[in-house]
């Protein structure tokens, strides 16, 4: 067949390809490549081109000096601040070094850091089937997951099973933030399922009740139900009780939390189409057997990005407890700055501690963004 | 169905159970179950009242809030009315509060005005500074709040001089580690005029929107409303400031023989907050503001475009009310969150609510209860307001779209 038609054909070598066998030439660089791509994204316009000149100019001021002080003129070793100021002009990095232990564990006994540890481990092997639904036996490892905040109660305060028993005033840096955001988020959630069904009940009594709960939590800064924690809750139990502050703490937050996922699971429940209530009542299911079975399922799915917002939310709201004397990894920051050996020294403390949340938050935010497109299941 | 149910509970028992048939009843179920929960609520605050009087009285404490009428007997750094420390501790709350207030006012129009620009940048077509500020959101809202706060405290104390010594720009603004100085205005006799003048300006401009509206309505002709509602509301006040002899002068801060005197101080505390709160807002605000605008379809560009509508006007018209509409909730929701966050002054020492009543109060009169109490009501009676206000702009504006 003659191809002397082709415009793409150079004269003279007619039938150079045969149908089908064209290659595919590159696109000429006016429309691809990178100087049209650099043309269109950074010079595209007048205000376009400022804003990158201005950005570059930007940037020139601040990575230079910013990576000067904390990689090429920063002290990684010396065992006070002098040690630190004798080798380099940038941070000293040598503090985090040796008190990294303290970050991590707190007061925690040194012999006992095991127990930490293992608890670590073991809230791994505890989340591993929540946040992933391919795990082998998930059934089995669910139930382990249930009682898992029995089992780190035991491990970490002890006192039993010939474990030594360690106060919780001595529970401190990342360890306390892990504590207060797990358990916050784990019971917050039971709680919270409730108060959203009560806030869509069609019982007055009960939504007024749970409105009311839910838009006093929604209404007072965390702060203030920590101090509520600290120097009232105590007035409320009977005369003579006394109990443990840390666990006074918990209570607060996880009460905070569950206003906050009450709201979250409410919006689930009111993205799912009226037809499937009326379905589940079509079927003669009763109140509960519907939402068990239908409604929940499809709601909690709904609301599983905004539940691990939640909780990057408390997770970092956790170093408010700073301000009622315990000391988590922000607060143990702050108190080892009063050491007259390493005097001066918040900057590097707070830049180390804000990376370490900026690693964890992020990672947990990229999380709840792979949830989102792997339960998109819309058409 | 209800008839088979009681039949069912008579054949069970043999003889009809009275208790059984009302609770198989939808209705008096549904009373019984609200009777109960009512019952148990209040047996449970009757309960913790009644620990709460035990606790009291094994204390030797009673309940009052006459405590409020006592001298304080504390300094407060930055006071917005007047205060010393023999006034009484309600004087010191409402200090407290005007500088909660303070801050969240200054935090809540820096952050939309930062959260504006950044969630703009975000989505130019400019890659560099779309990817800076995505950085920039991304690391400054997975970081503790707290944590902005003390690091930009620690920063400004530790790293900017001392007062003798302080940085000047331009000789107007000093920054020193005991605050930043700036000139403070001095309003002379005869200023009462300009203010009188921006407010007949607004009234004016306002009037006259209403009107080009009008007009535009009825005969389709469009006035550049915007531009001549600026012109008056600059220019008017502007005029008469010129004409009543600039009554205006400007106490600038003076290097002194040990100090900076004179101008206004900020604290380093109110600023550390101020800006840690912005800048933590903002990011929140710049990604719901980028959500709001990506959340308006294409096809509203192009069906603007093809009824001949000039594009600031496309925007103006049909993009921004509809973007307002999904901006407006979550905004208001990050209004609250400020607010509530400014309440970690505590930390760094600005004398906020919790502070003053929360803090120095309670140590000094031992009043926990009475304290919290009126903490949390105060905090709770911002949020409502603020909530009240945000759902009223958000009727209006969904009342203007439709």
């Amino acid at each position: 067949m003659a191809n002397t038609q082709n415009p793409d054909m150079t004269p003279g070598l007619t039938n150079a390809y045969e149908p089908g066998e064209h290659p595919d030439w590159p696109a000429p660089s006016s429309v691809k490549g990178p100087v049209h791509w650099i043309k269109t994204n950074l010079f595209g316009s007048v205000t376009n081109t400022l804003l990158t000149l201005l950005t570059i100019y930007l940037l020139y001021k601040i990575i230079p000096s910013m990576v000067d002080w904390m990689f090429l003129d920063a002290a990684y070793t010396g065992t006070s601040r002098k040690d630190c100021e004798a080798q380099a002009s940038g941070a000293c990095w040598a503090f985090i070094g040796t008190r990294l232990q303290l970050f991590i564990y707190g007061f925690y006994p040194d012999a006992e850091r095991w127990r930490v540890n293992l608890t670590a481990v073991l809230l791994v092997a505890a989340l591993a089937p929540v946040l992933y639904d391919n795990v082998p036996h998930r059934g089995k490892a669910l139930i382990f997951t249930a009682l898992y905040p029995v089992i780190a109660g035991v491990l970490l305060v002890g006192g039993i099973f010939g474990l030594e028993f360690v106060p919780t005033d001595q529970f401190g840096g990342l360890m306390l933030n892990v504590i207060i955001g797990v358990t916050g988020i784990a019971f917050s959630l039971p709680i919270g399922i409730c108060l959203a069904l009560g806030r869509q009940s069609h019982l007055p009594v009960l939504r007024i009740v749970c409105v009311a709960f839910i838009e006093f939590i929604r209404g007072v800064p965390l702060i203030t139900l920590l101090f509520v924690a600290a120097v009232m809750l105590s007035y409320f139990v009977p005369p003579g009780t006394n109990f443990d502050l840390l666990v006074r703490m918990l209570i607060m937050v996880t009460l905070f939390a569950s206003g906050y996922m009450a709201e979250v699971i409410r919006g689930g429940l009111q993205a799912i189409p009226k037809g499937q209530y009326e379905a589940a009542d079509s079927m003669g299911l009763k109140y509960w057997q519907s939402m068990r079975l239908i409604i929940l399922p499809q709601a909690l799915k709904i609301a599983i990005p905004g539940i691990v917002n939640t909780f990057i939310a408390l997770y970092k709201d956790t170093t408010l407890v700073i301000v009622i004397g315990r000391l988590d990894i922000l607060g143990i920051g702050r108190s080892s700055l009063a050491d007259s050996k390493w005097q001066g020294l918040s900057t590097e403390v707070y830049v180390f501690v804000a990376i370490f949340f900026f690693i964890s938050c992020f990672l947990m935010s990229r999380y709840s963004l792979y949830l989102e497109k792997k339960l998109h299941t819309g058409h | 169905m209800t008839t088979s149910v009681d039949q069912r509970s008579v054949t069970a028992s043999g003889q009809p159970n009275v208790l059984l048939k009302l609770w198989r009843n939808k209705e008096t179920r549904s009373v019984i179950i609200q009777i109960v929960t009512m019952a148990l609520l209040f047996a449970f605050f009757a309960y913790i009242i009644n620990n709460a009087v035990l606790n009291l009285q094994a204390l030797g404490k009673t309940f009052s809030f006459d405590f409020l009428q006592e001298p304080a007997s504390y300094d407060i750094n930055q006071t917005l009315i007047e205060y010393t420390s023999r006034s009484s501790h309600a004087r010191a709350m409402l200090v407290g509060i005007l500088n909660t207030g303070l801050v969240a006012i200054c935090g809540v129009i820096l952050a939309t005005v930062l959260g504006f620009i950044l969630g703009v940048i975000r989505l130019s077509n400019n890659w560099l500074a779309s990817r800076i500020v995505y950085v920039f959101i991304e690391f400054t809202r997975n970081v503790p709040v707290l944590l902005h706060i003390l690091l930009i405290h620690g920063i400004m104390v530790h790293f900017l001089p001392l007062p003798k010594q302080a940085i000047s720009v331009g000789d107007a603004l000093f920054l020193s580690n005991r605050g930043v100085y700036a000139p403070r205005p001095e309003f002379l006799d005869g200023f009462g005029f300009t203010v009188a003048a921006f407010g007949v300006a607004v009234i004016a401009a306002l009037i006259f929107r209403r009107w080009a509206k009008k007009v535009q309505e009825d005969t389709g002709k469009i006035y550049p409303v915007f531009l001549i509602c600026t012109g008056v509301i600059i220019g008017l006040p502007l005029i008469v400031f010129l004409i009543s002899g600039s009554p205006l002068t400007w106490e600038m801060p003076k290097m002194g023989r040990f100090n900076l005197q004179g101008g206004v101080m900020l604290l380093p505390e109110f600023l550390a907050l101020w800006l840690a709160l912005s800048f933590y807002t903002s990011a929140f605000i710049a990604e719901i503001v980028r959500s709001g605008i990506m959340a308006i379809n294409k096809g509203q560009w192009e069906a603007a475009g093809a009824l001949g509508i000039r594009r600031n006007r496309v925007l103006q018209l049909v993009i921004i009310p509809q973007a307002l509409r999904v901006i407006i909730p979550p905004l208001a929701s990050q209004y609250l969150n400020l607010t509530k966050n400014s309440s970690l002054a505590i930390a760094i020492g600005y004398m906020d609510i919790v502070a003053t009543i929360g803090g120095i109060t309670l140590m000094q009169t031992g009043k926990e209860m009475e304290t919290m109490i009126i903490v949390l009501l105060l905090y709770l009676s911002f949020s409502l307001v603020i909530s009240a206000f945000m759902n009223w702009y958000n009727k209006r504006i969904a009342l203007v779209e439709r």
